[in-house]
């Protein structure tokens, strides 16, 4: 088991090495940040000092090699336009996309789940099509556009929700939803054919001949062994939601990640994008690690095997 | 035989219903047999002649597209086709159990050996704590598992393919039943292994006087466990018959076909294949089935179809040949 651990963290050093020199030459293809802040009439002089001082008028190989040498030591740089440490900001808005974050998972399991089990119980039938059609939906409507009609329904024209902005439960309902509804309906999928596929297997046509009561067949032999593709969905898909909620946040002016990270594509904040991107694969690697000690705990196979 | 039978089958019909109904497959057309407690009936039949459907009507586990249509299963004296589910599943696991062909699949792998043999203990017999560790290590003895105290602890990968087995085996005795329905148990073994578990099969079957249906495709496995064979073609059980009479005088020219194509030791003579494939059956040939396929077929073969014949030696044959021959005797 801890072998199996350590060679997981190697990968993940790999893994995040990539990561790193990725986004490092992907946010320099976009540009020169100095050119987009200056105003027309700054002196080419200023911009070559302010070049100077962000370190920009090094080579790549220099400047890759400060950048991770700084993270390293847990430093990831200072955001070029808020001239704050990029983790300082990171960590002030990684609560808002938490909070917004869990909540959408939340809503996309307690959807998705249930659903894809009865689906998959009942296939074929009006419930199945039922099941079907949202997640059809799910996968069709993209998030912004529910979160506006969100917004006219229950902002505009009832007078229930906040429109936008943070501050208590209700700022979290609209963009939660928003942002769980496609995650919901491929949950929906995934536990659907999951659980069709152990549905299918000798061991559940063993257990009802065995005489079990059918919840006991569904939720413990069929569910159990169901669950480990969508631990791994679920995992990701979380992260996703975290890092990555770019447009819902933009949407409902939620002070998280996603829209930190949006500024800092517009105004080519290298320093901002490199942070939030490897911050994002950190807490992917750190899910995937957890899923797959999880997996140990439900498999006996996997616990055993390595 | 003045035994009650326990499981009394007749003219039982199980069809499948597919695109809504539009088309029909008669996958079990009037099967009947009637099976004594201690005794071994063994159905044998190429793949798709109604084998594991008869087996599945019995126990009233159908895929969804199949419907049992017609005829009854008595089994101890009531008549299981009219039962609820409910009232179904308080006999599965119980009073009949059933032994799939595969062993490696029909153990859960997410749990242990210990669980999935008490599951039928702790839901039937609702033991709990100290009484069912010790069932179900006295099951585990039974299919001799060595130290069951620690085997039990383990999970299935941790198992060899007849371990496995054997633990469906203790998993079909869990609660105790009157017959097992044994669905080509060995088909997936090692051929020593093969011979080790039909042999606990008997002796457990001498010990506990349960009745035994033994499916298989294995005619050598038929001669050394059954007393009785029935032979399935296309749904029908074209011949029924006492295990000795069944290979000294097969009466019906589909079971000849089979045993001629039997291998024996010592002949160098080629085997016989029959000719043909098995039916569609969803659009059977008119008269009897075998026809086509049949060495000895008559004109009356394609037009009508053959009933039940019995020539006096307790056996039972769907073939006009038998009218003939009985009518010239």
């Amino acid at each position: 088991m801890s072998q199996f651990i350590i060679r997981r963290i190697l990968y993940s050093v790999v893994t995040l090495f990539i990561l790193s020199a990725t986004i490092f030459l992907i946010v320099r293809l976009t540009g020169d940040p100095v050119a987009l802040m200056a105003e027309a009439s700054a002196r080419p002089e200023d911009l070559e000092r302010i070049r100077h001082q962000w370190g920009l008028d090094r080579s790549w190989p220099v400047q890759y090699a400060t950048f991770m040498q700084n993270a390293l030591t847990g430093e990831l740089g200072k955001s070029f336009n808020y001239r704050l440490p990029v983790s300082e900001l990171y960590f002030q808005r990684l609560p808002n996309s938490l909070t917004l974050g869990l909540a959408a998972t939340l809503i996309s399991l307690l959807i998705g789940i249930p659903a894809g089990i009865i689906s998959a119980v009942k296939v074929n039938t009006a419930w199945d099509n039922v099941a079907k059609g949202v997640a059809l939906l799910g996968l069709s409507i993209p998030g912004f556009w529910l979160g506006l009609v969100l917004i006219l329904v229950f902002s505009v024209w009832l007078r229930w929700l906040p429109t936008s902005g943070s501050g208590d439960w209700r700022h979290v309902v609209m963009p939660a939803l928003a942002l769980g509804w496609y995650f919901a309906a491929s949950m929906l999928r995934l536990t659907r054919s999951s659980m069709l596929e152990v549905l299918g297997s000798e061991y559940i046509k063993l257990a009802r001949l065995k005489g079990l009561p059918d919840f006991v067949v569904i939720a413990m032999h069929a569910f159990k062994n169901a669950l480990i593709p969508v631990f791994t969905l679920a995992g990701v898909n979380m992260v996703v939601m975290v890092n990555a909620a770019v447009i819902i946040e933009v949407i409902f002016a939620w002070p998280g990640i996603g829209r930190l990270l949006y500024e800092g594509i517009f105004q080519r904040d290298f320093p901002l994008v490199q942070g939030v991107v490897i911050m994002a694969g950190f807490m992917i690697i750190g899910i995937n690690l957890f899923v797959d000690v999880l997996y140990a705990f439900i498999d006996p196979r996997i616990r055993l095997s390595r | 035989m003045a035994r009650d039978a326990v499981l009394r089958v007749a003219d039982l019909q199980t069809h499948f219903f597919t695109f809504g109904g539009a088309r029909v497959v008669r996958a079990v057309d009037g099967v009947s047999f009637t099976l004594h407690a201690g005794e071994t009936l063994g159905l044998v039949g190429e793949s798709g002649s109604g084998k594991t459907t008869t087996c599945l009507s019995i126990v009233g586990l159908l895929p969804r597209a199949g419907r049992i249509v017609g005829g009854s299963v008595l089994f101890e004296g009531a008549d299981l086709t009219r039962k609820s589910q409910r009232e179904l599943r308080r006999i599965r696991g119980r009073r009949i159990a059933v032994i799939l062909q595969d062993p490696m699949a029909s153990l859960n792998p997410l749990f242990t050996i210990f669980r999935q043999v008490a599951e039928p203990a702790f839901f039937h017999q609702h033991l709990r704590g100290r009484s069912l560790r010790e069932r179900v290590q006295s099951l585990l003895r039974a299919v001799r598992i060595p130290s069951p105290e620690w085997r039990m602890r383990e999970y299935p990968h941790q198992m060899s393919g007849g371990m496995r087995q054997r633990i469906v085996g203790a998993i079909a005795l869990a609660g105790g039943p009157r017959l097992v329905i044994a669905d080509e148990p060995t088909t997936n073994l090692d051929v020593t292994i093969q011979a080790q578990y039909l042999d606990l099969l008997k002796d457990i079957q001498r010990e506990t006087g349960v009745a035994l249906i033994f499916v298989t495709h294995n005619l050598g496995i038929v001669a050394k466990m059954c007393d009785r064979v029935a032979v399935m073609y296309a749904g029908k059980l074209v011949e029924q018959a006492p295990v000795r009479e069944l290979f000294d005088a097969p009466k019906h020219p589909y079971t000849r076909a089979l045993l001629g194509s039997m291998p024996k030791l010592g002949s160098k003579e080629p085997l016989y294949s029959i000719r043909g494939h098995p039916p569609n059956l969803a659009s059977l040939p008119s008269g009897c089935s075998f026809h086509p396929r049949c060495p000895d077929v008559m004109p009356r073969c394609m037009t009508e179809e053959p009933r039940d014949f019995r020539p006096g030696d307790g056996s039972v044959a769907r073939c006009w040949l038998l009218d003939d021959v009985l009518t010239r005797s």
